[in-house]
C-alpha cells in the first residue's frame, strides 16, 4: 500500500477516544465532536543501501562544491562535526547515521592519505556526550580509532584558547567559532536534519559557536520574532544564522555539509501503535496499549523513564545530500517537508497536545518543567508554516505530570532557574535583562559544563525564550495532570482533566471553541493556510 | 450468573478492550488482501506444517493415488545419483500432476519440494492460496511470463535447498499436446546452477481432464458434457522422468528452454514404446532442418489432433463406447 500523507480528522459519534502522551506514560481522552486530530504522514520509504547513497552524495555534491575526495589531500587539515545527542529522538536504531557518513567520509580520507584529522561533536551550550552515547552516534570503529588519541573532542564553548573571532555580521553580531574547525583546510558538518530547522548554515554558525554569539540570536527579540523556527522565510533566529553563516564562508572557512533526512518510524513493533490512528488499532496494539499503559501506571516513573529511553527508533534515511551549505540545505528542507508536512485549513480556538517523555534536551535524562514548556511551546506550538495553528489569543492545553523533578548532573543552572528566576518574573524579556548574565557567567556552571556533563548556566533563559513566541500569542496554557504548584510557577493553569481544562479554556475562548489536536509523536509540521 | 455477567461485561467493554469504532469521516478502505503474486507462503515451509504435509501426503495422498490413478513410473534411477536441488519441468495436462508427480517422487525428493502454481488460480482467493500452500507447498508465480518477484522467490528457494516443480507450458493442455514452454525453468537453471529434470505425465487428462469451463470458454453442447468431463474417472497414467539437463556453455535461457521441451517430447515417445525407439524416432527428425522435435502435434483441425495423439482410449471410456 501506498504511503498516506497526514491526515486531519473530525471527530464525531463514532471516533475511538485519542491517544494523549503524558511524559511517561499516556492515557486516551474522548475529544468533543468535531474536535479536528492532525495525524502525520506516514513513513517515507527508506533508502536501501544508506553506504552507497551516502557515497553517491559525496562524489554528485551540491552548488559550488568540487567531489569531497576532491577536496582532500596528503597534509592537509580536515575538520569533521557532527549533530550531539539531541538528535534524533528517540535516538535511532544502530547504526547511527551519524556512524555511516563519518564512516564513508574517512574512509575518503584514508584512500587520499589525510592525516591531520578531527572528530568534533557540535555541541554549543548543550551537556557534554557521555562514551557510550559517542559510540552509539559513531561507532566503536570510528570511537576507539580517534578518541584514545584526543583526537575525538567535544566543542567547548568556554575555552578562550580554542575559540576564533570571525568578525561582525552588518547587524552587529559577533561570529566566534571553534578555532580548530575554522582553521581547518575543509570542515565537514555531518547532520542530521529531523525538522526544518535543524542545518544550513545553522549547523556551524551555532554549533560551533560560543555564548559570546550565541546571544545575539539566542534572545527573547529574535524568539518572539521567529514565526515560526520551522518556517524559514519568517524565522528571525534563521536569518540571523544564515547572516553569520554567510560571514564565516567569507572570511574563508571552506564548509562541505552533509545533510540526512530521516523518516518518522518512531516507533519499534511493540509500541507500534503509538503511531497508528486509533480506529485502526489491531487487537495486538489494543493489547500492547493495555498492557503498557497498566504497566506504567504501577511502576514508579524512575523506572518509566528508564524504559522510555531506552527505546531506540527504527528511523530509517530518506535522503542524503552534500556539498554547499545553501544548495544542500534547500533540498534537505524540501525532503524533511515531504515527510512531515500537513495541510490544515483554518486555525483553532484550543489546541491541545500530549507531551512525551523526550524533548531535544533531556535524552538520557529527566524531563523538568522547564523542559516541558520548551517541548510545548517552543517546539510543538512551533511546528508550523503560515499561521500558527492556534489563533491569537487562543489556549494551548498540555497533558505532561509536570513534576518538579531536575538531574542535578545534567540541568543545574536549571534548579537554580526555577527557584530564583521563575519565582520573580515569568516575562522573557525582564529576565533576560536582570538574569541571564549572571548565570551565563557564573564559574560554577561553567566549570560544570566544560568538565562535567551539564547544560551551559544560560541554558534554562535559552529554553524559556523559545517559548516568548507561543507566550505573547496565547491567551492562556493550561497543564492538565501537572503538579500544581509546579505549573503555576511556570505561569501556566492546572487541570485535573481535560475537561476541566475545557472548563478553564471557555473563560478565555468562549463557551463553543473550536478544537484541534496534535497526535504528535511522531512528528509533523502543519501547513496552516 | 457468572457466565452472563461475563458476556455482559463483554459487550459493554470499550476501547481500548472493545475494537475500535470506524469515524463515519473516514472512508473504510477494503481489508487489505495479501493474496496472489503478495501472498505470504512462508508459513508453508515451516517444519510443523511440513511434518503435517508429510503425514497427509504419505498416508492418505499415496494411497489414494494408487488407487485412484495407478501410475507407472519409469527413470527414477536418473535421480539416484543426482544432489539436490533440482528443478522438475513437466508437461501439464490435468490438476491430478502436481500430487501425481509429488507421491512419485523418491522421499528425499517428495518432502522437500515446491510447486511453482499460477498466482491468477491458486492463489485468487485466501482459502485457495492457504489450501494448496499447505497440501502442495505451492509458491506462487506468473504464468505468463517471467515475473521478477517470483522469479527471485523461486531461485531463493532453490539455492536454500528446495526443489522446484514447474510447468513450463503456463497451464494446462487443452487437448493433450504440449504447448510451447516458457523460459521459467531454464532461467531458473540459468540463475541458480541446478539441473532440470524433465518429467513426461501421461494419461492424467483422462482421469480428471480439464474442464471448458476453467479454459474461460463458455461451456459447449448441454452443459452436461462439461459436468461430465470434470468427473474423476480411473485411468492408467504414467509418470517418466529424463536425465537431469545441465545448461551448456555459452547456451542462453531460450535455447536451453528449447532443449528441456525436447527432453519431455522424447520421454512422450517412451510412452508407448521404449527408450531406444523413442530415441530413433527423434534422431530421425532432429536431423531435418526446421523440424521440431516437441511435442505440439500436427497444425490441423482439432479432430486429427486428437487423433494423431495416439493414445489407448481409458477402460471407462471404452465402456462408454455404443455397443
Amino acid at each position: 500500500m501506498s504511503r498516506r500523507p497526514g491526515f486531519v480528522l473530525e471527530v464525531d459519534k463514532s471516533t475511538p477516544p485519542t491517544l494523549f502522551w503524558s511524559g511517561e506514560t499516556f492515557g486516551l481522552e474522548t475529544l468533543p465532536e468535531g474536535s479536528r486530530v492532525i495525524y502525520a504522514p506516514e513513513p517515507m520509504k527508506a533508502i536501501e543501501d544508506p553506504y552507497r547513497a551516502i557515497r553517491h552524495a559525496l562524489l554528485h555534491p551540491e552548488g559550488d562544491r568540487d567531489p569531497l575526495p576532491a577536496l582532500l589531500r596528503p597534509g592537509m587539515k580536515l575538520t569533521i562535526c557532527f549533530d550531539d545527542v539531541s538528535l534524533p529522538l528517540p535516538p535511532m536504531e544502530a547504526p547511527d547515521i551519524r556512524q555511516m557518513v563519518i564512516e564513508t567520509v574517512l574512509d575518503m580520507a584514508a584512500e587520499a592519505g589525510v592525516d591531520d584529522v578531527e572528530l568534533i561533536a557540535a555541541l554549543a551550550l548543550h551537556r557534554r556526550m557521555t562514551e557510550e552515547e559517542l559510540r552509539h552516534a559513531l561507532g566503536d570503529r570510528v570511537y576507539d580509532a580517534f578518541a584514545p588519541h584526543g583526537l575525538l573532542t567535544q566543542h567547548d564553548a568556554e575555552d578562550p584558547d580554542n575559540l576564533l573571532f570571525i568578525g561582525e555580521t552588518d547587524q552587529g553580531e559577533e561570529v566566534e567559532i571553534n578555532k580548530r574547525a575554522a582553521t581547518s583546510d575543509l570542515l565537514v558538518y555531518v547532520n542530521i536534519n529531523l525538522v526544518s530547522m535543524d542545518g544550513g548554515h545553522k549547523s556551524v554558525a551555532t554549533g560551533l559557536a560560543s555564548y559570546r554569539s550565541l546571544r545575539h540570536h539566542h534572545n527573547p527579540q529574535t524568539m518572539r520574532h521567529s514565526k515560526s523556527f520551522m518556517d524559514q522565510p519568517a524565522s528571525e533566529l534563521h536569518s540571523a544564522n544564515w547572516r553569520m553563516g554567510r560571514l564565516i564562508a567569507e572570511s574563508g572557512v571552506k564548509i562541505f555539509q552533509i545533510e540526512t533526512t530521516l523518516n518518522n518510524d518512531t516507533f519499534p513493533s511493540n509500541f507500534g501503535f503509538l503511531q497508528k490512528r486509533e480506529w485502526e488499532w489491531s487487537l495486538r496494539d489494543r493489547a500492547s496499549y493495555a498492557a503498557a499503559s497498566k504497566a506504567l501506571s504501577k511502576v514508579p516513573p524512575r523506572m518509566a523513564r528508564q524504559i522510555f529511553h531506552s527505546i531506540r527508533s527504527p528511523h530509517a534515511l530518506t535522503s542524503v545530500q552534500a556539498g554547499e551549505v545553501e544548495a544542500v540545505h534547500a533540498l534537505t528542507t524540501a525532503n524533511v517537508w515531504a515527510q512531515q508536512g500537513v495541510d490544515v485549513e483554518g486555525q483553532t480556538d484550543i489546541l491541545t497536545m500530549g507531551l512525551p517523555y523526550i524533548c531535544p534536551y533531556n535524552v538520557n535524562s529527566i524531563m523538568n518543567p522547564i523542559l516541558v514548556a520548551c517541548l510545548g511551546l517552543g517546539y510543538f506550538f512551533n511546528m508550523y508554516r503560515g499561521k500558527p495553528l492556534v489563533r491569537e489569543g487562543g489556549v494551548v492545553i498540555m497533558k505532561h505530570p509536570t513534576r518538579p523533578e531536575f538531574h542535578p548532573g545534567h540541568h543545574p543552572s536549571y534548579i537554580d532557574f526555577y527557584e530564583q528566576v521563575l519565582t520573580q518574573t515569568i516575562d522573557p524579556v525582564q529576565m533576560h535583562k536582570e538574569f541571564e548574565e549572571s548565570f551565563a557567567t557564573d564559574p560554577w556552571y561553567v566549570h560544570l559544563y566544560r568538565t562535567g556533563h551539564a547544560y551551559h548556566g544560560v541554558h534554562p533563559f535559552y529554553m524559556w525564550y523559545w517559548c516568548a513566541h507561543a507566550m505573547a500569542h496565547l491567551g492562556r496554557v493550561i497543564v492538565v495532570g501537572g503538579d500544581p504548584k509546579a505549573v503555576r510557577r511556570l505561569g501556566f493553569s492546572p487541570a485535573s482533566s481535560l475537561n476541566d481544562a475545557l472548563e478553564i479554556a471557555s473563560d478565555v475562548v468562549g463557551p463553543s471553541p473550536t478544537l484541534t489536536h496534535m497526535h504528535n509523536p511522531p512528528i509533523f509540521m502543519s501547513d496552516v493556510h | 450468573m457468572a457466565g452472563s455477567g461475563l458476556r455482559g461485561r463483554l459487550r459493554a467493554a470499550r476501547f481500548p478492550l472493545a475494537a475500535p469504532s470506524w469515524p463515519t469521516t473516514v472512508e473504510r478502505p477494503d481489508p487489505e488482501r495479501r493474496i496472489g503474486l503478495d501472498y505470504d507462503h512462508d508459513w508453508s515451509r515451516r517444519y510443523p506444517v511440513r511434518l503435517a504435509r508429510a503425514v497427509v501426503m504419505d498416508n492418505l495422498a499415496r494411497p489414494a493415488a494408487r488407487l485412484l490413478a495407478p501410475a507407472t513410473v519409469r527413470g527414477l534411477e536418473h535421480l539416484q545419483h543426482v544432489e539436490g536441488p533440482v528443478i522438475f519441468a513437466a508437461n501439464h495436462l490435468s490438476h491430478l500432476d502436481t500430487p501425481l508427480l509429488l507421491t512419485t517422487l523418491p522421499v528425499e525428493f517428495r518432502h522437500r519440494t515446491v510447486v511453482a502454481a499460477a498466482s491468477d488460480y491458486f492463489f485468487d482467493r485466501t482459502w485457495k492460496a492457504v489450501l494448496s500452500s499447505f497440501t502442495l507447498a505451492t509458491i506462487p508465480i506468473e504464468r505468463s511470463r517471467v515475473n521478477r518477484k517470483s522469479g527471485d522467490t523461486a531461485a531463493e528457494l532453490i539455492e536454500d535447498g528446495w526443489n522446484l516443480v514447474i510447468f513450463p507450458e503456463g497451464g494446462r493442455s487443452p487437448d493433450g499436446w504440449t504447448q510451447p514452454f516458457t523460459a521459467g525453468a531454464a532461467y531458473l537453471a540459468r540463475r541458480t546452477g541446478r539441473p532440470v529434470v524433465p518429467v513426461y505425465l501421461h494419461g492424467t487428462r483422462h482421469v480428471q481432464p480439464k474442464s471448458a469451463e476453467s479454459e474461460g470458454r463458455a461451456p459447449g453442447g448441454s452443459g452436461t458434457e462439461s459436468r461430465r468431463s470434470s468427473r474423476v474417472r480411473r485411468s492408467p497414467i504414467a509418470v517418466l522422468f529424463g536425465s537431469p539437463l545441465y545448461p551448456d556453455e555459452g547456451e542462453n535461457t531460450h535455447r536451453f528452454s528449447d532443449r528441456v521441451e525436447a527432453a519431455v517430447a522424447t520421454l512422450s515417445r517412451e510412452v508407448h514404446s521404449d527408450w531406444w525407439q523413442a530415441r530413433r524416432s527423434v534422431s530421425a527428425v532432429a536431423p531435418v532442418e526446421g523440424a521440431t522435435t516437441a511435442h505440439r502435434g500436427p497444425v490441423a483441425s482439432p479432430w486429427r489432433r486428437a487423433w494423431a495423439l495416439d493414445e489407448p482410449p481409458s477402460r471407462d471410456r471404452a465402456s462408454e463406447w455404443p455397443d
